[in-house]
């Protein structure tokens, strides 16, 4: 029973990470109708950042916020001089710029920083008042931060006029730019926002699997289970679909299938949701007009 | 529309010829040419590499069959090429086949594999079909790496392959594996040409650029695009098996997710929707490894992740789709320039 229940709390810290990843996943496909395959390798290349920073000398929590601002600016600047020509592509055009996208990072991110592996530190010290036998000071504070991210998030899109501005321009870009709301700057801010999320579960991700440039693709997609599972274009699916999928990764990969299938177990909740479900548990469902 | 398969549409030579130009047919046989008497002047290293090349351009066919003419998005044919190369490797091993007869088991497994994996993937839309053909391609590796599988896999440290000897006097084991390849590339090539060319071909454009419309002629949509979902897997693991022959070692670890990419690298920059492009593209991630890597291991990555953006941005038909539009503007400009010396002819008669 102790064993099950440290699985199913561990489960929840992982799944916190795919939380952040597929809402920043929901986010981009909102405004865009776009899967985002690059996310994974954009949360990797500022971990990279963050850990050159601290390297350098800068304290944890001051790299935190840098990498952060860093990851803003670098999504911001992607939508404005890639992504914002592949906006109304066919979907095979669309894809294989994103797919390009992710080759680029992670090829720059081995160049750069060479395919050694890395021990990147936790702000969490495993000695702290707050670890558990159930579940170590990273799990829980990769939890707290990631609730706190998102809090933030959603506060922002349901409290203040930007987040309206948005949420708007992704549901009905016509209609809002009639209104005055520039939607192009919307978009980049997304794509901004949606880095900044990617920085966050890539920065909590990297004590875990250490850091090296493929660290991210199991990551992202467990996020892709996550999102869809949740339905991808329902922002509070993917945080529930998140975790759900963390507790049924640790609990499955524990009890089930072993840890050498895990990364196919993302598979078959992808194809399953897919087949059965492809708006997910909490999506609309599309109807087309032909 | 009933569905074809690759074997039997064309199997009269005048109905193959038929369909092509005299341009086409002698551009054909000299590409051919070059490619059969290349042994001549080259061999050890850059012969293996050509045959590489003949293997990749191979497995460019089935995915530029299936994303450029089927317009379904892959990006887990790696998959499929590593399915490939351990059903042949265990053909071999296990079942005592003969190399010669490796490719027919092996096309027929991964036809089998690739339609049903086509039969509900075919139901989704481009980008949903790229996710779970991406998903599929990162997972490979892990069901490949199986402890319960390693009898016949080798788990992750994989198994070697036996390279087949020539039979003939005056024929090196390396050159006789490069006409093997070359012969299986051909028959290969023949065989998709007709596909494209033939009803199949018309209702996979169909159904690519209208699928309602497609369905309303009589196109039964699900069932070609799961057919051809086989006979791209068949082509791409042909290409697999051949690959791991050629290799004489096979592991999971030759398998990940960047296999797939890279072969959407050759068939983007070859043209996604062209035939002989695939060689080029086959080219393309033959070559330029070896030069990039010059610069650091990881630079043609990061070189194809820039290619892949500019190219969809500057020639989304890729080099196949240049030399098209060149042959256009030389035709439009020779037809230009007969109408005008008409018009001259015709003036002083008026």
């Amino acid at each position: 029973m102790q064993a099950f229940l440290h699985q199913l709390l561990s489960g929840l810290a992982n799944g916190a990470i795919y939380a952040a990843m597929a809402l920043a996943l929901v986010m981009i496909f909102k405004a865009t109708h776009h899967v985002n395959f690059a996310q994974g390798e954009l949360a990797m290349f500022s971990t990279y950042v963050s850990y050159t920073l601290i390297e350098s000398g800068v304290p944890y929590w001051a790299a935190f916020a840098i990498t952060l601002g860093f990851s803003f600016l670098t999504g911001v600047l992607l939508e404005r001089l890639v992504m914002r020509r592949v906006q109304h592509a066919p979907a095979l055009t669309a894809v294989i710029v994103y797919i390009g996208l992710l080759v680029a990072l992670n090829g720059l991110a081995g160049w750069v920083f060479s395919h050694t592996l890395k021990v990147f530190p936790s702000p969490f010290s495993s000695d702290s008042w707050y670890a558990t036998t159930y579940l170590s000071a990273h799990e829980l504070g990769t939890i707290a931060v990631t609730l706190l991210v998102l809090g933030a998030v959603f506060s922002f899109f349901r409290f203040t006029r930007l987040g309206l501005a948005m949420r708007a321009a992704a549901e009905n870009p016509q209609s809002s730019r009639l209104l005055g709301i520039r939607v192009g700057a919307m978009l980049a801010l997304g794509w901004g926002m949606a880095a900044t999320l990617g920085a966050v579960a890539g920065m909590m991700a990297a004590p875990i699997v250490f850091l090296e440039p493929n660290m991210m693709s199991g990551v992202l997609l467990y996020a892709f289970a996550a999102a869809l599972l949740g339905g991808i274009d329902n922002p509070w699916g993917a945080p529930v679909g998140g975790f759900l999928v963390g507790v049924l990764e640790n609990v499955a990969g524990a009890y089930l299938v072993g840890s050498h299938l895990k990364l196919a177990l993302a598979l078959l909740i992808i194809v399953i949701v897919l087949i059965f479900r492809p708006s997910g548990l909490f999506g609309r469902t599309v109807v087309v007009r032909v | 529309m009933t569905f074809t398969p690759p074997g039997s549409v064309g199997s009269t030579r005048s109905r193959l010829l038929a369909q092509l130009t005299s341009a086409q047919v002698l551009g054909a046989a000299a590409l051919l040419a070059v490619f059969a008497a290349a042994p001549l002047f080259i061999s050890g290293y850059h012969l293996f590499q050509l045959t590489q090349l003949v293997i990749y351009a191979v497995a460019l066919l089935g995915l530029n069959l299936l994303t450029g003419y089927a317009g379904q998005v892959s990006l887990g044919h790696g998959a499929f090429y590593a399915l490939g190369a351990y059903t042949t490797s265990i053909a071999m091993s296990h079942l005592g086949l003969p190399y010669w007869a490796t490719p027919i088991f092996t096309g027929g497994v991964c036809f089998i594999a690739g339609y049903l994996f086509g039969k509900p993937a075919a139901r989704l839309e481009g980008l949903y079909l790229a996710l779970a053909t991406f998903a599929l391609a990162i997972a490979m590796p892990q069901f490949l790496k199986l402890d319960s599988l390693a009898k016949w896999t080798g788990g992750s440290t994989g198994v070697p392959v036996f390279k087949p000897s020539s039979p003939l006097a005056g024929v090196s084991d390396d050159q006789w594996l490069y006409f093997f390849t070359l012969i299986v590339a051909v028959a290969l090539f023949a065989a998709a040409w007709n596909v494209v060319r033939g009803r199949t071909g018309r209702a996979l454009l169909a159904m690519r650029d209208h699928p309602i419309a497609a369905a309303a002629m009589g196109v039964d949509v699900a069932a070609t695009k799961a057919a051809t979902f086989g006979i791209s897997a068949t082509l791409t693991g042909v290409a697999g098996g051949l690959g791991a022959i050629l290799a004489g070692y096979i592991s999971p670890d030759s398998f990940q997710i960047f296999l797939s990419i890279q072969l959407l690298v050759g068939g983007v920059i070859g043209g996604i929707a062209s035939i002989f492009g695939t060689i080029f593209g086959a080219g393309f991630i033959q070559l330029v490894p070896n030069f990039a890597n010059k610069l650091s291991d990881a630079a043609p990555w990061a070189i194809y992740g820039v290619l892949l953006i500019v190219c969809m941005m500057v020639m989304p038909a890729g080099v196949a789709g240049l030399a098209r539009s060149a042959r256009a503007r030389i035709l439009r400009a020779r037809a230009a320039r007969v109408a005008r010396l008409a018009a001259a002819a015709q003036r002083p008669a008026a």
